[in-house]
């Protein structure tokens, strides 16, 4: 595979980063560089310059802080799949495979955005913020402001994901990721993330979080607001899905058409939720 | 004549090639670099159908470090000939398929220039530079769809885009058996196209030397004299004995690899033109599109039975999607591959079979692993399954009922062709024992009742293989006779050199042919090298593909190894001053019978031999010998697979629990081989039953261009095989073997969908098209639960 020329920079500081993507508007930065080589590749995507921000120390690692978590925006998949986080790991082991793992980032792949990435769905579910730094210094974004569309994320041309910063999840609470992959590409046909906080035999709190299924990733609110108050039991999750998921807001493809895509996000919530619920109270 | 024993047949070595190839440290002809070389990159089309107005080539000539950007016009001026094709029926059309497209163009990837540079990354901006524009035509996908009146026309001298219209068998015995059936069983059925997908894509490096006059081609090919026979005398016009075409290390083939492609026809040509070498190397991504593509029928199958359950007859009419040209053997797969195999391992008294040829805006279609036996052998065993089911038996004593019987072997089938030997009923029983067939089936009833949906299927096929002997080759259009020849060379030392005119691509012959050779002259299989590749180096051929390399390739090399032998006891027994008929030969050693102290060594011979200061009279010096094997019949490999999955009825997803594979194949060369070719067939054999489909929109656009699509099978789709082997030599070559290539895709893919089907009995879902996807599978169910109208 071919990809035209282009300029490399590879900064050690974020500082630097910054300041080399105010000097190269149409530069891209790479991260684990599993989406965008690909598409260089194939020609579909030909920046003038490639801002390599791997080797910059303080985007690295998963660490505590104060009562929550936060996670390096250059962190890797495997990184993430054998931490101590709640929800990540076990969402981070569904991302393609171990070479994949070994290179690609959570924050190249919440950057990117692409409609059928596993972590969206969890970082909506998980009530995540996001740490982005600019030109203009740096600034917070829930992550239900995030994923905006296709490909499309609320950072800001120039901007630098920094930081993906979670709260810690204790006793009370269970999470799941259930996931459909493409046998192909491996990515989430449909993927749902749930979070759950049982109390007295009840739904405290849920949140649930879904990917592949549209053009962005986006919260089962319907479903969340049917479930709150109640114990979980098949019949509940059976009601509480039932036309939760429209057909008409679907990705559809020569896989899975948009009508299906709903009816497997109504399966694979059903089956989130229980897995989550039974871990809450487990 | 003197036997040799068995010491190394049978015996599951390792592959001597593993090392090399498992380090990384093979060479495959990307690897390859050459003083002065320059690059190809190909300008292709991105419509399905369309008229080439003008091409401007001017931007992409001025590009930095190009030095050459060609279109079709000067292959024309140059009389370069069309491709070759390799098998004709009566009354077919044949358009001629030029290398570069002069006017028009017929489906997505046809190649309209070709840039050189002298970068591979400059040749590659600089095609994006050369301006062509096109005048789109109404195009045609769909091979019934290109039948239909006022379907657009692929060739204008090709109506209704019929290629060819054949037959096979009785059609007036059949309908009479089918006026007389107390049940039919009628079934439409797709066998859905497919893309080879080699995991080393086609390359070529190109080299002529003026000086010689000579040029040299290193290529991608599973048949290197094939290859160099066909460029010379075909297209390109250059004599035979001044081409040489090498083959070396080759990742994978499946058929794509066979035929002569535009590709190498061009850079053949420019190199003589630049003057320099030249070399391109396909991206995945014109794989996709280039690389000739398989399957691809629509057929209506009809069984005719009589009151007790016996098949009295099968009709078969078969649509078969040629793509945009005919490939080498493009008309022979849908054809003479394919019908004759329709009996499967049954006795049905009439077979008649229709095949109809379409020319549509697609990638040409030719052999992918099975060449047609798999779509004979899915269509039979999927409706053997159905009729099964509708008659209430179980599936397997079903089959077992109809069988040929042992004793009718060989066996002629209202098609053609005679089987060689077989015991169908010992394979299906050892896959039914090994499947534990009766608990399974106990499993499933209770599952069911829990909800849960299991599917056992089976399938019990029969292949052709060993292609072929040459009259019969002749006989039915094929353009080549197909034997096959070997070179055992001894060395004054006793060690080994052995050319085949066979080529290894995954097959592992360095390893086994080694084995055949070091049991026939009483030597090790480290002491034998087995050379392949180079038309310059020894045998001729015709290579490999139709699992013909060791029934056909093989049985030449033990017959020149064994005229060796031959020679080696008259040298001994002069040496031993004994009689020939006295010479005893074992552990590598001539005795004299009943002397076991005198005895000379195969190597003490070998050197006697070249140093011919003491040889018998009339016998000349030198301990080598040349075969041409020709084989008497086809084999016939036979085996029962069977496969158990289970369906989520919430999703439609099938899961892969259980795979049982019996297979015959003969004699056994290498166990460890043996099975690697039946894993790595299966996993292709399921990957077309659930996975695998080279989809194209109405326009002839392809949806499944890249691995992001088109899903091939990974370890995690599939269980630990559970495989097994009964043994009924053949009875015709010197080896008593059949070849196991293409066994396992043939079987995989109708016992895989037999499952699914049959986990979806439940439901009265009565068939539905490979591949088996998630959604097909949940709309299936959803439709029959009455969820939607």
């Amino acid at each position: 595979m071919y990809p035209p020329s282009f300029r490399y920079y590879r900064p050690t500081t974020l500082q630097e980063a910054v300041s080399l993507l105010q000097r190269e508007p149409e530069a891209r930065l790479l991260a684990g560089g599993h989406s965008l080589l690909p598409a260089m590749k194939l020609r579909l995507s030909s920046p003038s310059a490639l801002v390599d921000i791997g080797r910059i120390p303080e985007l690295k690692g998963v660490r505590r802080q104060g009562d929550g978590w936060v996670i390096g925006a250059m962190t890797t998949h495997r990184e993430i799949e054998f931490s101590d986080l709640p929800l990540l790991p076990e969402v981070a082991a569904r991302v393609a495979d171990p070479p994949v793992r070994n290179r690609g980032t959570i924050g190249g792949s919440l950057a990117h955005a692409d409609p059928g990435a596993d972590y969206p769905a969890a970082v909506l579910a998980l009530e995540a913020t996001l740490r982005a730094a600019g030109p203009a210094g740096e600034r917070t974004i829930p992550a239900d402001q995030f994923f905006q569309g296709l490909f499309t994320t609320a950072l800001q041309p120039g901007e630098v994901l920094t930081e993906v910063r979670l709260p810690d999840l204790g006793q009370g609470w269970g999470w799941a990721y259930e996931k459909f992959p493409h046998p192909a590409s491996g990515y989430a046909v449909v993927g749902v993330a749930a979070v759950v906080r049982a109390e007295g035999g009840s739904v405290r709190e849920v949140r649930i979080g879904v990917t592949g299924a549209g053009p962005a990733a986006f919260r089962a609110t319907a479903v969340e607001q049917a479930l709150s108050g109640r114990p979980i039991t098949p019949e509940a999750l059976q009601s509480a899905t039932q036309g939760a998921f429209d057909p008409a807001e679907m990705n559809s493809d020569s896989f899975a058409s948009a009508e299906y895509r709903a009816a497997l996000c109504r399966v694979l919530c059903q089956r989130a939720v229980q897995r989550a619920w039974q871990r809450a109270t487990g | 004549m003197v036997t040799a024993e068995q010491r190394y047949i049978g015996q599951a070595m390792k592959r001597k090639e593993d090392p090399r190839f498992l380090t990384g440290r093979g060479t495959y002809v990307d690897d390859l670099a050459l003083p002065g070389m320059v690059y190809a990159a190909m300008v292709r089309s991105p419509y399905a159908h369309a008229r080439i107005k003008s091409i401007d080539i001017s931007r992409a000539r001025q590009a930095p470090g190009v030095i050459a950007v060609y279109t079709g016009e000067e292959m024309q001026r140059d009389g370069v000939g069309p491709l070759p094709c390799g098998l004709l029926l009566p009354d077919m059309k044949l358009p001629p398929h030029y290398a570069i497209a002069r006017d028009r163009v017929r489906h997505v990837g046809e190649i309209v220039a070709v840039v050189i540079a002298d970068d591979r990354y400059r040749a590659e901006d600089a095609a994006e530079l050369v301006e062509v524009e096109y005048e789109p035509l109404p195009s045609v996908a769909d091979a019934r769809k290109a039948m239909e009146p006022g379907a657009p026309l692929v060739h204008d001298d090709a109506p209704g885009n019929l290629c060819f219209r054949w037959a096979l068998g009785d059609k007036a015995a059949t309908d009479a058996a089918f006026s007389q059936a107390s049940r039919t069983v009628r079934l439409e059925l797709v066998n859905q196209r497919l893309i080879p997908n080699a995991i080393e894509p086609r390359a070529a490096l190109a080299h002529y030397d003026p000086v010689r006059d000579e040029y040299t081609l290193w290529v991608t090919s599973q048949n290197p004299h094939v290859h160099r026979l066909l460029m010379a005398a075909f297209v390109l016009g250059i004599p035979e004995h001044k081409l040489r075409v090498i083959s070396p290390d080759v990742g994978g083939g499946f058929g794509s690899k066979i035929y002569t492609y535009p590709e190498e026809v061009i850079l053949t040509w420019a190199t003589r033109k630049l003057g320099r070498p030249v070399k391109w190397s396909a991206k995945r991504s014109e794989s996709f599109i280039s690389d000739r593509q398989g399957r691809d029928h629509y057929s209506v199958a009809e069984l005719a039975l009589d009151a007790g359950g016996r098949v009295q007859a099968l009709r078969v009419h078969t649509v078969a999607n040629i793509g945009a040209y005919v490939s080498l053997f493009g008309a022979g797969i849908p054809t003479w591959f394919y019908a004759p195999l329709l009996s499967g391992q049954y006795q049905i008294p009439q077979i008649y079979c229709e095949s109809v040829g379409v020319f549509t805006n697609t990638v040409p279609t030719d052999a992918y692993r099975g060449a047609g036996r798999p779509e004979a052998c899915y269509l039979i065993e999927r409706i053997m399954e159905v009729a099964a089911r509708e008659l209430g038996e179980d599936p397997a004593e079903f089959r077992r009922k109809n069988f040929v019987p042992p004793d009718r072997f060989p066996y002629q089938t209202p098609v053609a062709l005679v089987y060689d030997s077989g015991n169908y009923a010992a394979a299906l029983d050892r896959a039914l024992e090994l499947a534990d067939y009766r608990r399974l089936r106990q499993e499933q009833e209770e599952l069911r009742r829990q909800g849960r949906y299991i599917g056992i299927g089976l399938a019990s096929y029969v292949e052709a293989c060993g292609y072929g002997p040459s009259k019969v080759v002749g006989a039915i259009g094929g353009q080549a006779g197909l034997w096959e020849s070997a070179i055992v060379r001894v060395h004054a030392t006793g060690k080994v050199s052995v050319y085949t005119g066979t080529h290894a691509h995954g097959q592992g012959h360095e390893t086994t042919f080694a084995q055949i050779v070091a049991d026939a002259l009483g030597v090790t299989p480290d002491d034998v090298e087995i050379l392949h590749g180079d038309t310059d180096q020894g045998s001729m051929g015709m290579g490999t593909y139709g699992s013909r390399s060791a029934p056909v390739g093989g049985s030449a090399i033990a017959v020149a190894a064994r005229r060796v032998r031959e020679k080696a006891t008259k040298i001994a027994a002069h040496l031993l001053e004994a009689a020939e008929a006295d010479i005893e030969f074992r552990e590598g050693k001539f005795f004299v019978r009943g002397v076991p102290d005198r005895f000379k060594t195969f190597q003490e011979v070998a050197l006697q031999a070249y140093l011919a200061h003491n040889l018998p009279e009339g016998v000349e010096p030198g301990l080598e010998a040349t075969a041409f094997y020709d084989p008497q019949n086809l084999t016939f490999p036979f085996g029962t697979h069977i496969a158990v999955v289970e369906v989520d009825p919430d999703t439609g997803q099938v899961r892969l629990l259980r795979y049982i594979a019996v297979d015959d194949a003969g004699n056994v060369i290498n166990p460890l081989v043996f099975e690697g070719q039946v894993h790595g067939g299966i996993a292709q054999g399921v990957g077309q039953a659930l996975l695998e489909h080279a989809l194209y929109d109405e326009e002839g656009q392809p949806i499944s261009g890249s691995f992001m699509e088109y899903a091939v099978p990974r370890a995690s789709h599939l269980p630990r095989f559970e495989t097994a082997n009964t043994v009924t030599p053949c009875p015709h070559n010197p080896l008593g073997v059949k070849g196991i290539g293409e066994a396992g895709t043939i079987a995989a893919t109708p016992a895989v969908a037999n499952a699914v089907l049959d986990a979806l009995a439940p439901f009265g879902i009565r068939h539905l098209d490979i591949p088996l996807t998630p959604e097909k599978v949940w709309r299936a169910i959803r439709q029959a639960r009455g969820e939607v109208s």
